[in-house]
């Protein structure tokens, strides 16, 4: 199953895939009208209209008349499009072997008669692509079953990836599947628009434009690194002087590039390279599970902290910080402040460090003070080795601050290293948008092109009134929206154009370290959507014009490195990305008086702040990012890593402000600052400072599919100068209630509620659920862990032992390095078709997760630890579940593993009510879409799809493992080690999770768990779990731990 | 059967005087006349009244079923991690109910307790028709109903057998066997009185049916000889009956490894609150039922007070199982025990363990005061109070111990739907339902047994009058 064994093909393949399939219309026959002409001049009278009328009928010419534009144009009508979709539809599900059960269409499919070279039913194919986020390009392996993406894996080459992707990336099969995209132009917001008459209309206003230069086109995009779109829109720029391109890119990286601005004179992009970095200290940030090279840095931060009984070092890590942030949780030390604290803190720290001019005291807090000498000692003594990181969260004052810092450290070309900008005419995107609603207000745009579903009505600061613009704006403009949902701003658009999904389209992208990769789609555009090359193309006269088109002419000029241009670009598209791409870090220096005045900004906004006064913080969803996924339901149902809620969004607050507000879970509240206010439902988090209050990006939107409706909108609140902290914000007890799924803790009685989390770390701890301890004590003895727990001996039994002769399957899970981000859950929910259940049902306590992240605080609860433990199967040795089903549904496999046999389950639950983990799932009601065409093509053809009564739970991928043990059969040669990935291991991007044969030696996942740091969870009942973890470890500072009372914390 | 040179019989008589089992001034012929009265007359008003109500409950227990089928247990409350809820609580009830009826008829029937006579017909048609609704719930709470007889061991192409460790399988077995023998005792036990109401009834049709049910029967010695061997070789059988399937019940919740479950005690402490609930529900049956069909001279006080000293004397060791549970819980220092008792006493269920105590623990003490225990109005309101104390028995045994077990992050709440107690209270209306049907259509009291101990009679404890 290592996808750098399947055969990647390239484009041609891809593209003679989908013409196997019979989808493609026949070409016509072509019209010489030089011919016709010929013909009509011999004739006469009645004869030259009979002729005409002979003409007239040819299929050519009802073609010719069929169609505005000859190739393609009048597939994009509604009713063509479906029918396409049912070919495509019925032909893949015809393939897969899934007729059986499916009603067949009415049309004709076509078999493959000729099968393309490659392409062996029932085995997947792997293609190389990439998939973006914020413009921004992960590589992916995109596994394809006859023609039919079913499930995205990390490409093992691409520096973003490494083989493992975020839970976006893994999500994104579904979002191209997801019925609910928009399916048809719109005109007017009805169906029926066509892409012939949008040209025409498009076409007439940019001519009458061409004599004024073009002034009044405006185009709007969200960040855009594509050189070919870039390309692309110089060229139209050119041609239209006048035009102006505006960027808005909700959750962007604005206020660093305003810091970059400010401290080096242009928006220079910072990098960090994590495995040099030997003490690294976050302020505010979350740098591992956001943005586009999250998955790459926590790869290095991991690689930097992971202990063996063989291998103890790891790096120190401290985290200050609001909100509690996948980085903390892996951290050695977590302050918490408040946000001007933090702010407060960058700046002591800088003047610490002497990177700042001091200027009085401006921690007064004791433990603060502690802290910053800790910090300040340990930076100083691992110079060049060390890492400050505020983050795009830190206003710019405090990250020109940093950037002092990290230059004073001398890290810079170390562990922090500046790029050129990536992104293509990098712009203020907050002034770009301003310029933008302030053109439309005074009626200066002619035509307003948005494009690659931007949008700005949703998601626009505040205090622009983007939508009031766009409405004014509406006489005397044409408003053009291209996205992949009618969302928000198509509602106000004369035109709507589906957009094509990243795995339909032909483009291009830049990863976070430049390197370009190649996107080539795996299936034709389901619904018809349009690529944002197309839609430029179309303005640029060239309306047939494919995107496939425009990136090859693109690349064909530049991609000749190492001889002929077929060969390379072959070669990209094989590799997912071009070789010698990636940027290289550039020499910056800090502009004088920068620092000097970031300091005075951050005294001068101390001195403003009142006690009491609750900052709000916004932050994109870590399920749905800006909103932009919010029908996503994979993501949706995802349970957000650390609050563990699904479905909405929450005001969420400490134990304390909230006591202090007077308000619980559940229970409504008014937000309000300058004027604007939002309703919100709180939720009480544990790790929250005091005072502060989170509200996360993407919900309270009214057009977003299976989004609509859910949660309360950040974006009412968030104002151009406040994009991610708003001071002094009024919270306001409503009385109402608004249930909130969360899938830990449910918090559902009142009374009982803010003891929950108490009770369960207090239980968590008596149980050792998390084991954890420090690199000191490990060093000290390296069997504490072992000792920590009583651990029956495996000979108690009066029973014999199960005997495994061939494989034992096992997992073992690296608790040091998890942070929770939560790939894996949606990497399992992919991989084995796991359904999703709906808000409702969330509430009802059913989802139906196979792997889940268990969270646990410790120590206190107004500023705990936070652990993560990802939870799948344990597969037992002496498994409680099978003992107790009636009728062997659930059943011990020769190689170990605890297999469950979905045809033969009854339903009585009891398997689950006595899995001392709980990690069986139920379906209680039909929670498979079976009624929905499309959403059985997102479905892995090698997992059974459960029906309704049936129990189910992780199997160890055992399709992988069944997959792999018929190669080796095949190829009469045993499994290599590490051969054999299960899902949630593939995806992990800090190598967390690794699975394998137990009775190999050669396999990794056989020396994790012979390390010393290996414990069962739940050992002492004596269910012997396969699934194992590795303790959690702490390198904590000596100046720090002794005064915070040592502890030896277990959760 | 009993006979004066029966020495048990012969120390019998040197007992202390006891109130009779019959209200003086009866002979066989009235006992014959006002027992076969009731249901040869025309139907008394009330019945119809109280059987439209149980038959309109059991309507409910039609449309809670029909929507269970078609959307599956997840219109119920359980979830995860409580998979069992109302269907399996609502199964050890009436399970547990339905002991009482076997328990009077085959123990105290080889015990020689013979006040048993005038409420063991009864008493065995309620454990029949307790069982028939427990009976429906292994069925009802299955994730694919329609696939329950893959719980028997049946031939089948695949070669595939139940699985034998599961107490599940062993339920099957337990349950169908009681049924089967407590269905054949009562049946057997009905077939004299049956050939009573064949020869006492004018109606043509209900003399073939009495008939048919009568299966010849005579009167003849030899069909008393064969008729009594029978009957005790079948109370021999179920009696062991009556100990194994609560003890089996039991295992389902034993041989789980889930704190709260997992405990040697089970087996006596649910025999016991078996029968306790079983005595509570006789008592909530006998009750009304002496009073509307004036049976009082043969279900009198002392049945009643009977019954009230085996309640409390089974709801003392049910209350020792629940202190034992909290001193072993403690005694074992095993966290997950310890907490799991913590949960019990001030978890979020707490009024559920409250209320608990207050019905099985404090209430039945009044049974200690003869006042008490001879007053059919305080027994009735005990025996209800003690039937909802063995449903929140239940609740506490499955739902808290499932709701916080061991992994604090997979903990979870559980409520019933609508659907729940509709699914309950239509069984409640099956119940009650056929009980009306068999009040009315059978003799609710043994006619022949009745004649047996009438003064004159040829046996019976108290044949002579006493001074």
């Amino acid at each position: 199953m290592n996808p750098k064994k399947a055969n990647p093909m390239d484009s041609v393949n891809a593209k003679g895939k989908c013409e196997a399939a019979g989808v493609r219309p026949p070409e016509p026959a072509r019209l010489d009208l030089a011919e016709v002409r010929e013909r009509l001049r011999a004739k006469r009278g009645p004869e030259f209209w009979r002729s005409l009328d002979e003409l007239a009928a040819t299929p050519a010419f009802q073609d010719l008349l069929h169609r505005e534009f000859p190739r393609h144009a009048s597939e994009w009508t509604d009713g063509v499009s479906r029918r396409r979709f049912l070919q495509l539809a019925s032909a893949s599900l015809a393939l897969a072997g899934l007729t059986g059960c499916t009603k067949q269409p009415v049309e004709k499919i076509i078999p493959y008669v000729r099968q393309p070279e490659q392409l062996i039913p029932g085995r997947p194919l792997y293609f190389a692509t990439a998939l973006t986020l914020g413009g921004y390009a992960t590589g992916v392996l995109a596994e394809s079953h006859q023609g039919r993406p079913t499930k995205i894996e990390g490409n093992p080459d691409h520096p973003a990836s490494l083989g493992a992707t975020d839970v976006f990336t893994q999500a994104a099969v579904l979002t191209l599947y997801d019925p609910e995209r928009s399916q048809t132009i719109l005109r007017a917001g009805r169906q029926g628009g066509t892409w012939g008459g949008f040209v025409g209309e498009a076409g007439a206003t940019l001519r009458a434009l061409q004599a004024i230069n073009g002034r009044g086109l405006r185009l709007l995009t969200g960040a855009v690194t594509s050189p070919t779109l870039a390309a692309q829109i110089a060229d139209l720029l050119r041609r239209f002087p006048e035009a102006r391109w505006h960027r808005w890119e909700p959750a962007g990286r604005h206020q660093s590039a305003a810091a970059a601005a400010r401290a080096f004179g242009r928006p220079l992009e910072t990098r960090y390279d994590f495995t040099r970095a030997r003490v690294i200290v976050t302020l505010g940030a979350d740098v591992l599970c956001e943005g586009p090279e999250g998955v790459r840095y926590s790869r290095d931060f991991a690689d930097g902290r992971r202990v063996r009984g063989d291998r103890q070092e790891m790096s120190r890590v401290y985290a200050v910080e609001s909100v509690p942030s996948h980085s903390a949780t892996v951290a050695d030390h977590r302050l918490q402040l408040t946000p001007p604290q933090v702010e407060a803190f960058t700046l002591a720290l800088a003047q610490r460090l002497g990177a700042a001019p001091s200027g009085g005291p401006v921690v007064s807090d004791a433990t603060a003070v502690r802290w910053l000498e800790a910090v300040a000692q340990d930076l100083e003594q691992n110079r060049g080795a060390s890492l400050v990181i505020a983050g795009e969260y830190a206003s710019p004052a405090a990250q020109v601050l940093v950037h002092a810092v990290n230059q004073a450290l001398g890290n810079v070309g170390s562990t922090v290293y500046h790029l050129e900008p990536l992104e293509a005419d990098p712009v203020d995107h907050v002034a770009s948008l301003r310029e933008l609603v302030r053109d439309l207000n005074a009626g200066q745009v002619e035509l307003l092109l948005m494009l690659d579903g931007v949008n700005p009505v949703y998601t626009a600061p505040a205090d622009f009134g983007f939508a009031q613009a766009l409405q004014a704006a509406q006489k005397n403009t044409v408003l053009v929206h291209h996205g992949l949902f009618d969302d928000e701003t198509s509602e106000y658009c004369h035109w709507h154009i589906p957009a094509a999904h990243e795995l339909e389209s032909w483009s291009d992208a830049r990863a976070f370290d430049g390197t370009v990769s190649l996107i080539q789609p795996l299936i034709d555009p389901l619904y018809g959507g349009k690529t944002s090359h197309e839609v430029l193309a179309a303005l640029s006269n060239q309306p047939d014009v494919t995107s496939y088109d425009v990136v090859r002419q693109f690349w064909s000029t530049r991609l000749t490195a190492g001889g002929a241009f077929e060969a390379a670009w072959r070669e990209a598209l094989l590799k997912g990305l071009i070789p010698g791409t990636a940027a290289s870090p550039t020499p910056a220096a800090l502009a004088g008086g920068a620092v000097e005045q970031a300091a005075g900004e951050i005294l001068a906004a101390l001195g403003r702040v009142e006690q009491g006064q609750i900052t709000l913080l916004f932050r994109p969803d870590p399920a749905i990012w800006d909103g932009r996924f919010a029908s996503n339901a994979w993501l949706q149902e995802l349970p957000k890593p650390i609050v563990k809620l699904t479905w909405d969004n929450a005001l969420i607050l400490s134990p304390k402000t909230a006591e202090r507000l007077n308000v619980s879970f559940h229970e409504t509240v008014e937000v309000s600052a300058g004027g604007r206010k939002v309703d919100a439902a709180v939720w009480i988090l544990p790790g929250v400072a005091e005072d502060t209050a989170l509200l996360t990006l993407g919900y309270g939107r009214k057009r977003a599919g299976k989004g609509t409706g859910q949660g309360f909108n950040a974006y009412a609140l968030r104002t151009s100068n406040a994009l991610w902290s708003l001071p002094a914000v009024q919270v306001r007890g409503t009385g109402g209630r608004y249930e909130l799924a969360c899938t830990q803790n449910h918090h559902l009685i009142r009374g009982d509620e803010v003891n929950e989390d108490a009770l369960a770390t207090e239980a968590a701890a008596e149980r050792h659920v998390i084991r954890t301890g420090t690199l000191a004590e490990l060093r000290h003895d390296r069997d504490f862990i072992q000792k920590e727990r009583e651990k029956p001996a495996a000979d108690d039994s009066m029973y014999p032992n199960y005997k495994y002769p061939g494989h034992a399957w096992g997992m073992a899970i690296d608790l040091n390095v998890c942070t929770g981000c939560s790939a894996c859950v949606v990497a399992c929910q992919s991989e084995n078709n796991i359904p999703v259940v709906g808000k409702q049902q969330v509430l009802a306590g059913r989802e139906m997760h196979w792997l889940r992240i268990d969270r646990y605080f410790a120590g206190d609860l107004d500023a705990p630890q936070i652990h993560h433990q990802p939870l799948p199967c344990m597969h037992c040795e002496t498994a409680p579940c099978e003992v107790v089903c009636p009728v062997a549904a659930t059943a011990h496999s020769d190689e170990g593993l605890n297999d469950m046999v979905y045809n033969r389950c009854v339903g009585t639950r009891y398997c689950s009510n006595n899995c001392p983990y709980k990690v069986r799932r139920f379906n209680f009601l039909r929670y498979s879409d079976k009624d929905t065409p499309v959403l059985a093509l997102v479905n892995n053809p090698d997992v059974t799809v459960r029906m309704r009564g049936v129990m189910e739970k992780c199997t160890y991928c055992v399709q992988r493992i069944e997959q792999a043990k018929i190669e080796s059969k095949v190829e009469h040669k045993p499994i290599a080690a590490n051969q054999v990935q299960t899902a949630c291991q593939q995806v992990c991007p800090t190598r967390a999770i690794v699975f394998g044969d137990i009775n190999d030696p050669q396999w990794d996942v056989t020396r994790w768990k012979a390390d010393p740091l290996n414990y069962g969870l739940l050992e002492e009942i004596n269910t012997r779990p396969r699934t194992t973890y590795l303790a959690k470890l702490r390198n904590p500072n000596p100046l720090l731990e002794p005064a915070e009372g040592a502890e030896h914390g277990h959760a | 059967m009993a006979t004066l040179d029966d020495p048990g019989f012969a120390a019998a008589l040197q007992k202390p005087y006891r109130p009779p089992i019959v209200a003086p001034g009866h002979t066989t012929a009235s006992v014959t006349d006002q027992i076969s009265a009731v249901v040869l007359q025309r139907t008394p008003k009330w019945w119809f009244f109280g059987f439209a109500g149980a038959f309109s409950l059991l309507m409910v227990f039609l449309v809670s079923v029909t929507w269970l089928f078609a959307k599956g247990v997840g219109v119920w409350g359980i979830n995860w991690p409580i998979g069992w809820g109302f269907d399996i609580i609502n199964f050890v009830w009436w399970i547990g109910i339905g002991h009482a009826g076997t328990l009077i008829s085959a123990i105290l029937l080889l015990l020689r307790q013979e006040w048993r006579t005038s409420i063991n017909r009864f008493a065995e048609a309620m454990t029949l028709f307790a069982v028939a609704c427990a009976g429906m719930y292994p069925v009802l709470h299955l994730g694919r109903p329609w696939l329950a007889y893959w719980l028997f061991p049946y031939p089948n192409t695949m070669n595939l057998w139940p699985q034998f460790r599961s107490p599940l399988i062993w339920d099957v077995f337990a349950v169908s066997t009681y049924a089967t023998v407590s269905a054949l005792f009562w049946y057997v036990g009905l077939v004299p009185d049956l050939a009573t109401l064949r020869d006492r009834s004018r109606n043509r049709v209900a003399q073939i049916i009495y008939g048919f049910g009568a299966m010849g029967w005579r009167g003849s010695a030899a069909h008393w000889h064969n008729y009594e061997t029978a009957y005790v070789l079948l109370a021999g059988l179920a009696t062991p009956l009556v100990l194994s399937v609560h003890t089996v019940v039991s295992f389902d919740f034993a041989i789980g490894i889930i704190p709260g479950w997992h405990a040697t005690i089970f087996p006596p402490y649910f025999v016991a609150g078996a029968i306790y609930a079983g005595f509570a529900m006789v008592l909530t049956l006998a009750i009304p039922l002496r009073a509307l069909f004036n049976l009082e001279d043969f279900i009198t006080t002392r049945h009643l007070q009977n019954m009230g000293k085996v309640m409390l004397a089974t709801g003392l060791i049910v209350v020792y199982g629940y202190m034992s549970e909290l001193f072993f819980a403690w005694y074992s220092g095993n966290v997950y025990e310890m907490f799991m008792a913590w949960n019990r006493v001030f978890g979020p269920y707490r009024w559920h363990w409250y209320t608990l105590l207050l019905c099985n623990a404090v209430v039945p003490q009044f049974l200690w005061l003869r006042r008490v225990r001879t007053s059919p109005l305080w027994l009735f309101v005990i025996s209800i109070f003690v039937s909802v104390g063995m449903w929140l028995e239940r609740f506490i045994i499955i739902v808290t111990s499932l709701h916080r077990d061991f992994l604090p992050a997979s903990w979870g709440l559980y409520h019933g739907t609508i659907w729940d107690i509709g699914t309950f209270v239509g069984t409640i209306g099956l119940f009650l339902t056929l009980f009306f049907l068999f009040i009315r259509f059978l003799p609710a009291i043994s006619i022949f047994e009745m004649r047996t101990i009438v003064p004159g009679s040829h046996g019976g404890e108290y044949s002579e009058v006493p001074e």
